[in-house]
This record gives structure tokens, C-alpha cells and sequence, in this order.
């Protein structure tokens, strides 16, 4: 019985490259985001055109919805929500595992918009942690996809902490 | 057509009625609120009201008494509309059920109670529809302040 050898590389063929582990694990996050939609009010017209084939959010890797939080990591909160939606927007934000983004998409999201009354939650910011705001009534895709490209290259310069020396 | 109607109406509820003028293509009685079930029970039986359209109430803080309750119906059958009104004071903000005779109003009257604070005699089920549970006051009413808020989640900027 004799193994058969390793047979050598063809010259020229890629075997090996070097890079810094943020870099490439921020480079495979930033490629595969799973959006939660938090839908609730008319934002998600605007959400359903930007996700559909004229503009297609699927180029830059965020196209899949995962309809529970605890599969996604990237928490789309598309139109006003309200004091009684609150808790409810607490617990699905809670239930999503690290490393999770969150966009308030349109102005209702981002501040309560022109809701300033005994209903309407002044920005989701009061209750969880915002990393990007898209405003607009509602915003227009362009905005939407500018949006997702800035949140791509904050995580691709992040540091991906949660990968540790153990990796 | 509809002039002849409202006029059968007018003749029919003389009675009860304290006020009864055509206004916007519509027949807008004004009753006593003790009045309001016979009233609106001789409107679908006699007349064929058979739709019930909405219940709310209208908040005149300066005058007394301080609420207008205000009912609209549909006939089905004559495609007119009509409208009640009765006063309610705030100290007894009291009117009585339309649920016996229109299932529908149950969930309207629901709202109103939200609201305005309204209290449906009769209506067992008056737990919050659009509001929440320890929701304080009546949001619709002239005094409630414009921008009070009563969050369910404690706020992350909030002092503790």
C-alpha cells in the first residue's frame, strides 16, 4: 500500500493569500446580511419596490428575509411604530443573536416623523440601538441602497470582535 | 324621495326628538340620551336603517353638558343616512348599548370609550381596542395634553 503523493501546484495557480481576520470576516459579513423587515405602515411600499427586481437589494447581498430574528442580523424597522408596538420591536430586537445592525428606514422610524402625539413612538432610538438612519416620507430607493452600502463599509472597517483568538 | 322620508321621520319621532334639520344630505336628530335606544329601534324597525355606520362623540370643553355622542345609519334600502346626537354630561358620560340591535357596534363603541371616555351601558366588553392596558385618560378629549406620551418600554436615554 503506498499513498499517493501530494501532487505539486501548477505554477502560477492560487494557493494561499494573506489578509487581516477583521478584514475578512467584516468583507463575509457585509456580503450576507439577513434583514428581519419590521413592517408597519406604508414605508413598506417603498421597502417592497426596493427589495424587488428594479432595484434589487439581492446585488449587495441583503435581498433574503428571514421571517424570525433569531436567523437575521440586520433588523429593518420600516414605518412608524407605536407605544403598543413597542414592546414588541424590545423583544424581537432582543431575540436576534450578535452581531446584529438595525436601519430605521423613513422618518417615522428615525424620530416619530410628524407623530407627536400620545400614540406614536418618538424614534426607535428611544428603545433600541440605531446604527443607520434612512430618512424620508417615504425615503426613495437610491437612498435605501446608498444606505446599505454605508452600513457594508462600516462593517467592513469594523472590528468583529465576537471572532476571537479561538478562531 | 329622501325629503318625503325624513319628513315621515320628523312626524314619526316628533316626540322624542328635540331637533331635527337636513344637514349635508343627511337627517341629524337631536335626542335626550335616555332616549337614544328607542329612538334609533323605531329608526331601523320603521324605517329600514339597517346599517350602522359609526359611533364617536365630539368634546365641547367650554359648554355644558360637555359631550356630543353622535351616531350615523345607512338604509339599505331607501340609500339614505341619518344622524343621531345626544348630550352627555362629563360628570355621567352615559349612553346606552346599540349592541342588541347592531352587532357592529360593539368594536366602534369600544373605540369611543378609548377616546373620548364614553361608557356604553350595557356594552359588558369595553376593554381597550386602539389603546393599551394602563393607558390613563382619554386621548381624543380637548384636555388631554397634546404631547403626553406613556411609553410601555422605559426609554434608554431616561434618567433612572
Amino acid at each position: 500500500m503506498s499513498t499517493q503523493p501530494v501532487r505539486p501546484a501548477p505554477a502560477g495557480a492560487f494557493e494561499y493569500m494573506t489578509t487581516k481576520k477583521d478584514e475578512f470576516v467584516g468583507w463575509a459579513r457585509k456580503f450576507s446580511l439577513f434583514p428581519y423587515p419590521f413592517v408597519t405602515a406604508c414605508c413598506a411600499m417603498e421597502f417592497m419596490s426596493v427589495s424587488s427586481t428594479l432595484y434589487d437589494t439581492d446585488r449587495f447581498g441583503a435581498a433574503l428575509p428571514r421571517f424570525t430574528p433569531r436567523q437575521s442580523d440586520l433588523l429593518m424597522v420600516v414605518g412608524t411604530v407605536t407605544h403598543k408596538q413597542a414592546p414588541i420591536l424590545k423583544k424581537v430586537y432582543e431575540q436576534m443573536c450578535e452581531p446584529k445592525w438595525v436601519i430605521a428606514f423613513g422618518v417615522c422610524a428615525t424620530s416619530g416623523g410628524f407623530y407627536q402625539n400620545y400614540a406614536a413612538l418618538p424614534g426607535i432610538d428611544k428603545i433600541i440601538p440605531v446604527d443607520l438612519y434612512i430618512p424620508g416620507c417615504p425615503p426613495r430607493p437610491e437612498m435605501v441602497i446608498d444606505g446599505i452600502m454605508k452600513l457594508q463599509d462600516r462593517i467592513a472597517r469594523d472590528r468583529h470582535p465576537i471572532i476571537n483568538e479561538k478562531f | 324621495m329622501s325629503e318625503a322620508l325624513f319628513e315621515q321621520i320628523r312626524e314619526h319621532l316628533a316626540e322624542v326628538t328635540l331637533e331635527a334639520v337636513v344637514a349635508h344630505g343627511a337627517l341629524a336628530l337631536l335626542v335626550e340620551p335616555a332616549q337614544v335606544l328607542a329612538v334609533v329601534r323605531s329608526l331601523k324597525d320603521s324605517f329600514e336603517f339597517d346599517m350602522f355606520l359609526d359611533v364617536t362623540a365630539v368634546d365641547w370643553p367650554e359648554r355644558q353638558p360637555r359631550f356630543d355622542v353622535v351616531w350615523h345609519f345607512y338604509s339599505t334600502k331607501h340609500f339614505v343616512r341619518v344622524r343621531v346626537k345626544a348630550r352627555v354630561p362629563l360628570a355621567d358620560p352615559t349612553v346606552d348599548t346599540l349592541v342588541p340591535l347592531y352587532g357592529s357596534a360593539g368594536y366602534m363603541e369600544r373605540e369611543c370609550h378609548d377616546m373620548y371616555g364614553i361608557v356604553f351601558r350595557g356594552n359588558d366588553d369595553l376593554r381597550p381596542i386602539l389603546l393599551y392596558e394602563g393607558f390613563e385618560g382619554h386621548p381624543l378629549r380637548k384636555d388631554y395634553p397634546k404631547q403626553k406620551e406613556q411609553p410601555l418600554v422605559p426609554y434608554r436615554d431616561a434618567k433612572p
